[in-house]
């Protein structure tokens, strides 16, 4: 096997150095068009990121990144099958090629990346552990809790990263755990603690079960590193790069105001070149990955871009109301980022 | 004491002094646990409105479960489409009528119409194809494919169970060494293992390309392992038997498979139906691991619609409600099989 990835690699060197034009085979891409869609590795539901609505069509955050890799390469976002798949079930799926792409919720880590045969194709959702606080507490980070008591279920990574941090800070936090989460949200509900524990995303679908969601407030302040982003499998280069691409237009357009309402007008008018590379006005960036130079433009055109994504799903536009945190862009004192359209 | 000239019922609930305690205290207990129940789901839940909003009443929240009840029903069947899966339920609910109703060679016709027809029909209606608008099974789902599940596990198990029944009570070693080694192995898998490697490690193992169909895989896995639960059923009725039934038939001239068929089975079927349908209700039910591989039936779409931002929280209404079609389900399979025993 890594002969042949060593070999297959030598020639794809050798390949491209001969000719920049020719393009690298990516038999997923072949696959994708031959058959008219793309098949994309969801999860089951998860409030905000991937569920089916009341008419069945799916809906969220990792959904509309299938749907905007969708738009890009077959010029429809509608062209999409979802697979749902539970959490044992989502490696074996993509390994055996039963979906092109995995848009799932799941946590980019080392171990993964080495020894699953997968990648991981950018960060779309910086998840890690922050609370929800009653806004009369007052409190705007975790460390403003000192003193407080915080409710989580027994023997959850949850407690320890909160005990860690607190006691590594030397913060005296009260740490009241329960047998189930549910038992620990209800008991934070009844005012039992000041504080609830889990991540910032699982937050925004556990805030709403609460009695009077709006008098809670979660904290944008992460106490751990879980990112998450889509996934494929090892060996098709291009199509890897078609998958993170589009999600860096995605998060490029929002960070050019590029959204879906003014890509036409921007494709004609803009005199930013990097808009215009990313519309495919100029530069023929599309072709460069096999695609057609209004790639971007598509997906943002019935996708939106980043921004959009985010608040029609979890942000304002929908019942969570979850602010972007770190998932705001990086010139906004957020994370989110993109290398350029250059 | 005189009781001699009460009414039985009260002489049973109030015949003497610790009786009528017991009696008063399970009766305080059962309005202590049934006030609450039907607080919530009856005199304080709401039944009319669209959005959760509507539910402020603090009870039940039945609005969620009339939003989602296509889905609940059908999964996320195209709502075009959907008459498709009301001619299934109709079908189940005519061979229902059949066995009910039917007697005689009416029924011994109705009956053999019904399975050679019913699962090509069945298949057809909901899948596509020849005519119809093909749908993918991965947009099946809620009751109807709990239904399909059910029905078509049944559909393989029963044969193959009576088959590898009389296989383990075979004359030829190899019928029987086969079919025993089929049986221990299928009774000894759990069936969430089957339903794992089944929807897991084949398509790893399999060369890319050749899909068998996900749910057709689930539906295989169950009905191998319900198989191996029918053979064992059978193979009590086959031994219930007096050997003097076998004996009679072949002192009649009868060769093996018409002792087999006009005599034994026969009888041994019906001391084996209570038995079987133990089984049909487990296999219902058991239907519902299927969630582990995301086939969304009905507890999987109940769980999935619980995603929803407009509907998060409503654990309480779904499980509920699907426990309640479960509970039906499996109370009338009970009902049919008692009734099935008094008419024979």
């Amino acid at each position: 096997m890594k002969l042949q990835l060593l070999l297959g690699s030598a020639a794809l060197l050798l390949a491209s150095a001969a000719s920049a034009q020719t393009l690298v085979p990516s038999p997923t891409l072949d696959a994708i068009k031959a058959r008219g869609h793309l098949e994309c590795g969801v999860h089951l539901g998860l409030p905000g990121f991937s569920f089916a609505n009341d008419k069945g069509e799916w809906t969220g955050l990792d959904v509309d990144l299938c749907k905007a890799v969708a738009a890009a390469v077959l010029g429809d976002a509608n062209k999409v099958k979802y697979t749902p798949t539970s959490v044992q079930q989502r490696w074996p799926i993509l390994q055996s090629g039963q979906v092109d792409l995995l848009s799932r919720n799941t946590t980019i880590t080392f171990s993964r990346n080495a020894s699953l045969g997968v990648d991981f194709q950018g960060i779309n959702f910086f998840e890690g552990q922050t609370f929800v606080v009653r806004k009369s507490v007052n409190a705007k980070a975790p460390k403003d809790l000192d003193g407080a008591s915080i409710c989580v279920a027994a023997g959850s990574t949850e407690e320890k990263t909160a005990a860690d941090w607190y006691r590594e800070r030397n913060l005296k936090v009260t740490i009241t755990t329960f047998q189930k989460n549910d038992d620990a949200i209800t008991a934070y509900d009844s005012g039992r603690c000041d504080a609830y524990t889990a991540g910032f995303g699982a937050l925004a679908g556990q805030r709403i079960k609460l009695k009077n969601p709006d008098d809670h407030v979660i904290l944008n302040e992460l106490i751990s590193n879980d990112p998450q982003g889509p996934v494929t499998r090892y060996g098709d280069d291009r199509w890897q790069a078609v998958v993170r691409w589009t999600l860096n237009g995605m998060i490029a357009a929002e960070a050019l105001g590029v959204t879906s309402k003014n890509a036409d007008d921007m494709k004609a008018n803009s005199k930013n070149a990097e808009i215009r590379r990313l519309l495919g006005a100029e530069g023929g960036f599309g072709a460069m990955l096999g695609l057609s130079n209004d790639w971007m433009l598509n997906a943002i055109k019935q996708v939106g871009n980043y921004g959009e994504s985010y608040e029609r799903t979890l942000g304002m536009g929908s019942p969570l109301k979850l602010p972007r945190g770190p998932n705001q862009l990086w010139t906004k004192g957020g994370l989110l980022f993109t290398p350029p359209f250059q | 004491m005189r009781t001699g000239t009460l009414p039985v019922w009260q002489k049973r609930l109030f015949g003497d002094l610790p009786t009528a305690i017991v009696t008063i205290l399970l009766a305080v207990l059962m309005v202590a646990a049934l006030v609450p129940i039907l607080r919530w789901g009856l005199f304080n839940a709401t039944w009319n409105g669209t959005t959760r909003a509507d539910c402020v009443a603090g009870g039940a929240c039945w609005v969620f479960i009339k939003a989602r009840f296509g889905q609940f029903m059908y999964g996320l069947y195209p709502p075009g489409e959907r008459w498709r899966a009301d001619l299934f339920f109709g079908l189940i609910g005519l061979t229902i009528a059949a066995i009910a109703f039917l007697r005689g060679r009416k029924r011994v016709i109705a009956l053999s119409a019904i399975t050679l027809f019913f699962p090509l029909i069945g298949v057809w209606l909901l899948g596509g194809g020849y005519g119809l608008e093909p749908v993918e099974t991965r947009n099946w789902g809620g009751l109807m494919l709990t239904l399909f599940m059910s029905i078509y596990s049944a559909l393989i198990a029963v044969p193959l169970g009576i088959l590898f029944a009389l296989g383990r009570q075979s004359e030829l070693p190899v019928i029987r060494i086969i079919s025993v080694i089929f049986i221990e192995f299928w009774r000894g898998v759990p069936i969430i293992a089957v339903i794992f490697l089944a929807s897991l490690l084949l398509p790893l193992i399999m060369p890319s390309g050749i899909g068998v169909d996900r749910l057709a895989r689930a539906v295989i896995g169950l009905g191998l392992v319900i198989a191996a639960y029918i053979a064992e059923a059978v193979r009590g009725g086959l031994q219930a038997l007096p050997k003097g039934q076998g004996e009679a038939a072949a002192a009649l001239g009868l060769g093996y498979w018409k002792t087999t068929f006009l005599i034994t089975l026969p009888q041994a079927l019906r001391i084996a139906l209570p038995a079987m349908t133990n089984e049909f209700i487990s296999l219902v039910k058991n239907t519902t691991l299927v969630l582990v591989v995301s086939i969304l039936d009905l507890l999987g779409i109940a769980q999935a619609s619980l995603a929803d931002p407009n509907w998060v929280g409503m654990n309480m209404e779904a499980y509920v409600f699907a426990g309640a079609i479960y509970w039906f389900i499996c109370f009338a399979l009970s009902r049919w099989s008692r009734a099935q025993e008094r008419a024979t």
